[in-house]
């Protein structure tokens, strides 16, 4: 086996890969491409990629079975889905299926580079800290917590409202986080949404996937000032938001629990 | 049957003409009737005084007995015209003097015409009337009609004192002058008074017909027929047609009546039509925006990775920067259909309007510049956070910006931005649920409803006219059904203990007509004004507590505006008057938008001189 390059593209689409391939390269990251899922799979028997980053809806085989087949083959590659049909219930679905993260179509280079930097940087670190290289996305959160892929977290209290913040292993993901940019106060927000924004050092956007819907009744005003506090404590002193749930029975089975994850 | 005898038309005019012609007929029948009879009185008259002047002149030869004289004088005088013949009977019946000598000699039955009247009671009559002396007979069935007369010769002293001693003094009457004159002339007369008569009634007939024909076709027939044209374009769906509301009678009523029926059911399907079209809209963006994100995403990427790549090249970059503002803005419109179609709510957060505004300014600047239109607006910077998703209100905003420079001319125009925060009282949105009369009967009925609510039931009269009038029982909203009340209300009543619910003392502000008042059940008094067509509501109680504070945002220009048939249109999806220019999406995608923010938009056009939009956003509080 040959060297192993950083990203495969897969995407019925050419004009989505040839754009992925133009900015990946611009990069000077090694991207492959792939028309169809049978053919990424191909590719993978020959090839190792440290990122995968595949469309949903394809002719034969689609996203969502790729992602299960490559699980199967213990491929341990993290698999980014996109699609242009993003719904809310899409992106869920991708990430407690094992993605490790889900990117709408359309998007810009940056928001691209940002996800696939990411992607790249969680894969370092989950194997360096498991040495037998399995990539399975376990995240050390706490009890009674819930999270989304291995983005962000919830955790319900006992009155009724809920805590929202991200996990260290987002904020390790990214590189050197510069800012913080949080929605106001009274704010609607939705699960599966963009519900803030992290800046990193290379000017780069992370959008931070909201784990639940709610209205925020609650800001933490001190993370904006001091974003660093998010990579002491980001559990609890670097909460986001509070918020008023307005779905919690519906939406919350769809998170993982934190509980399970130590099993 | 045919088609024509069953219009209204058809029988009004039978109907008035065979009345026409039973008066004409009753009345000539009489007239012809009293005609004839002043006729045969003069006929009689006549034929009476020659009978006497017969009689007084033959005197002298009958005493002497001077019978060739008598002779000559009556077969002289029978041939006179209109006389038919002159004969003496004596009083054996026969016949010893006449103007046809063939006659003389012969016997005349005494049961025939000339003697039957003297002797029906089987002997002579001595005085007679000249009625009971006339008789009117044909002297055989095709033959004129005759009139004779009788005129009895009486014994006189002279008689049998002279030399002839013909006659004893014991016989009263020696014989009867028989004098018959034909009818002829009477009976032409009165064939022609037919005649006339009977012409007459036809031309009555025919006159009458064609009147009433003519008022029946203007008043009736094309009424009538207009309206039912309009109902079979209504029922073909072009709720647009209007009757003209011209006439001032019962059909002019009806076509007021009609048209505002059309109205209400044009504003019933718009909301229909424009929910459905919404949800197909989703349903069609849903299938459409995965199809769309895919070259979006071409675009998108390449156009941000040559803006990466071009980093030193000012020029290239600004050009770059308006490629991706764009296309970052058609996904946030592809988005929003998404959104759209899964009914999600918007992405609302507190927001700046003015703000809002002024970014959407910015981006259509250029448009503006180039179609020469100025913006004018009154930003004060107190108005109130809302609510809203920035990035939808903002395409509203651009929407009806670029749809305003559209709609000016070549020489271009100005935009108006007009921004206000006011108080909208529950006015048009609050419902009386339970009305009441002063001795607490429940006014509310149920059988009657408007828009599927109950209406408030009161008894009205007006002159002449008594029926229910039903309320409309949105606070604000006029939808009444009107019973078969018309005119001016008189009285208003409780319809159990027939309390009148007008008050005497406080007069409409509006046009100072008399109003009525109840009260609602636990929410004080409600007051109306009771003229038909004013609009004066008030409701003390809601207008007080329930005040809600929207911030209206008006957009005018001063356009082309938009034509009357195309306003009930604007908001359907893929509506456009712009033929090729524009998808149409627009205004239906603005309608979902600020519907999405409980908020509401409206439209009012002058062709010619332009359109205002107004947008109603509530601020929460
Ligand atoms: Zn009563
Ligand atoms: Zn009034």
């Amino acid at each position: 086996m040959s060297s192993i390059k950083d990203i495969l593209a897969v995407d019925d689409e050419p004009v989505v890969l040839t754009a992925i391939n133009k900015t990946c390269t611009s990069e000077r990251l090694k991207v492959d491409c792939a028309e169809s899922a049978a053919e990424a799979l191909k590719r993978m028997e020959s090839q190792d990629y440290r990122l995968i980053i595949s469309d949903i809806k394809m002719p034969e085989m689609d996203g969502f079975q790729l992602l299960a087949e490559v699980k199967k083959r213990g491929i341990t590659s993290g698999v980014i889905i996109s699609t242009g049909y993003a719904t809310v219930e899409n992106a869920v679905h991708a990430l407690s299926e094992g993605a490790i993260d889900f990117i709408p179509k359309p998007f810009t280079a940056d928001e691209l580079l940002s996800a696939l930097y990411r992607g790249l940087r969680y894969g370092t670190i989950v194997s360096s800290e498991n040495k037998s290289g399995n990539i399975l996305p376990y995240v050390p959160c706490p009890s009674r917590y819930y999270r989304l892929g291995y983005g962000s977290w919830v955790y319900p209290e006992r009155d009724g409202t809920a805590k929202i913040g991200v996990t260290d292993l987002f904020v390790k993901a990214m590189e050197n986080l510069t800012a913080i940019e949080l929605t106001p106060m009274l704010s609607d927000i939705y699960q599966g949404n963009s519900c803030a924004q992290m800046r990193d050092a290379r000017g780069l956007m992370h959008a931070v996937m909201c784990p639940l819907s709610g209205q925020v009744i609650q800001v933490n005003e001190e993370l904006t000032e001091a974003p660093s506090q998010i990579e002491k404590d980001p559990f609890f002193e670097g909460w986001f938001y509070r918020i008023i749930p307005t779905d919690l029975e519906y939406e919350l089975p769809k998170l993982v629990s934190c509980s399970s994850d130590r099993l | 049957m045919p088609a024509w005898l069953d219009k209204i038309g058809f029988r009004l005019i039978l109907v008035v003409g065979v009345t026409a012609i039973l008066i004409i007929g009753v009345f000539s029948y009489f007239n012809i009737r009293s005609h004839t009879e002043v006729l045969l009185a003069e006929v009689e008259r006549r034929a009476n005084q020659l009978s006497e002047t017969v009689k007084y002149s033959t005197r002298h030869d009958m005493l002497f007995n001077q019978r060739e004289r008598i002779h000559r004088q009556i077969r002289d005088i029978g041939e006179q015209p209109g006389i038919n013949r002159i004969r003496l009977l004596n009083k054996t019946g026969e016949i010893v003097y006449s103007s046809k000598p063939d006659d003389i000699g012969k016997m005349v039955d005494k049961n025939a015409e000339s003697c039957f009247v003297c002797h029906s009671d089987q002997k002579p009559i001595e005085r007679l009337t000249i009625s009971e002396r006339t008789r009117v007979f044909r002297l055989h069935p095709d033959s004129v009609r005759i009139m004779g007369i009788i005129n009895p010769i009486y014994n006189e002293a002279s008689c049998w004192e002279a030399s002839c001693h013909v006659h004893e003094p014991e016989q009263k009457v020696l014989g009867v002058l028989d004098v018959t004159i034909p009818l002829a002339d009477v009976d032409a007369q009165v064939q022609s008074s037919r005649l006339e008569m009977t012409i007459f009634a036809l031309v009555s007939f025919v006159a009458l017909s064609c009147i009433i024909g003519i008022f029946v076709y203007r008043w009736v027939e094309i009424p009538v027929h207009t309206m039912v044209t309009a109902t079979h374009e209504i029922a073909g769906g072009n709720l647009n047609h209007a009757l003209p509301e011209n006439r001032s009678d019962e059909l002019g009523q009806l076509a007021r009546a009609f048209n505002h029926m059309t109205r209400k059911m044009a504003e019933a399907r718009l909301q229909l039509f424009q929910s459905d079209k919404m949800a197909s809209l989703g349903r069609l963006a849903a299938g459409v925006a995965h199809e769309i994100n895919n070259p979006l995403t071409g675009v998108l990427t390449y156009s941000s990775y040559l803006m990466k790549r071009t980093a030193s090249q000012p020029d290239i970059q600004e050009d770059l920067k308006v490629i991706v503002r764009e296309t970052l803005r058609s996904r946030e419109i592809v988005k929003s259909l998404l959104d759209f179609a899964r009914q999600s709510v918007p992405k609302k957060s507190a927001a700046d309007i003015c703000e809002i505004i002024r970014r959407s300014l910015s981006v259509t600047e250029n448009q503006l510049r180039l179609h020469r239109v100025k913006v004018e607006t009154n930003f004060n910077e107190d108005m109130p956070h809302v609510v809203v998703d920035s990035n939808q209100m903002q395409q509203v905003f651009i929407n009806l910006l670029v749809n305003a420079a559209d709609a000016m001319s070549e020489s271009g125009g100005t935009i108006h931005i007009h921004l206000a925060r006011i108080n909208l009282s529950p006015y048009g949105t609050t419902q009386i649920r339970k009305a009441l009369c002063n001795k607490n009967h429940n006014l509310m009925s149920p059988d009657i409803k408007i828009n599927g609510l109950p209406t408030i039931r009161l008894k009205a009269k007006s002159e002449g006219a008594e029926g229910f009038l039903y309320l409309d029982p949105i606070y604000g909203s006029h939808q009444h059904e009107y019973g078969i009340l018309s005119g001016n209300i008189m009285s208003l009543q409780c319809p159990q203990c027939l309390t009148s619910v007008i008050n005497e003392s406080v007069r409409c502000p509006k046009c100072n007509a008399l109003t009525y008042s109840f009260e609602v059940a636990g929410k004080g008094v409600f007051r109306g004004c009771t003229r038909n067509g004013c609009d004066w509501q008030q409701w003390p109680i809601m207008d007080e507590a329930g005040v809600r504070e929207f911030v209206e945002i008006k957009v005018r220009d001063n356009g082309i505006g938009i034509p009357p048939e195309d306003m009930s249109r604007i908001f359907e999806p893929f509506f456009t008057t712009k033929g090729q220019k524009g998808t149409g999406l627009g205004l239906s995608v603005i309608w979902g938008i600020i519907d999405n923010h409980d908020g509401k938009i409206t439209v009012e056009s002058i062709p010619g001189l332009g359109t205002t939009f107004t947008i109603r956003i509530p601020v929460k509080s």
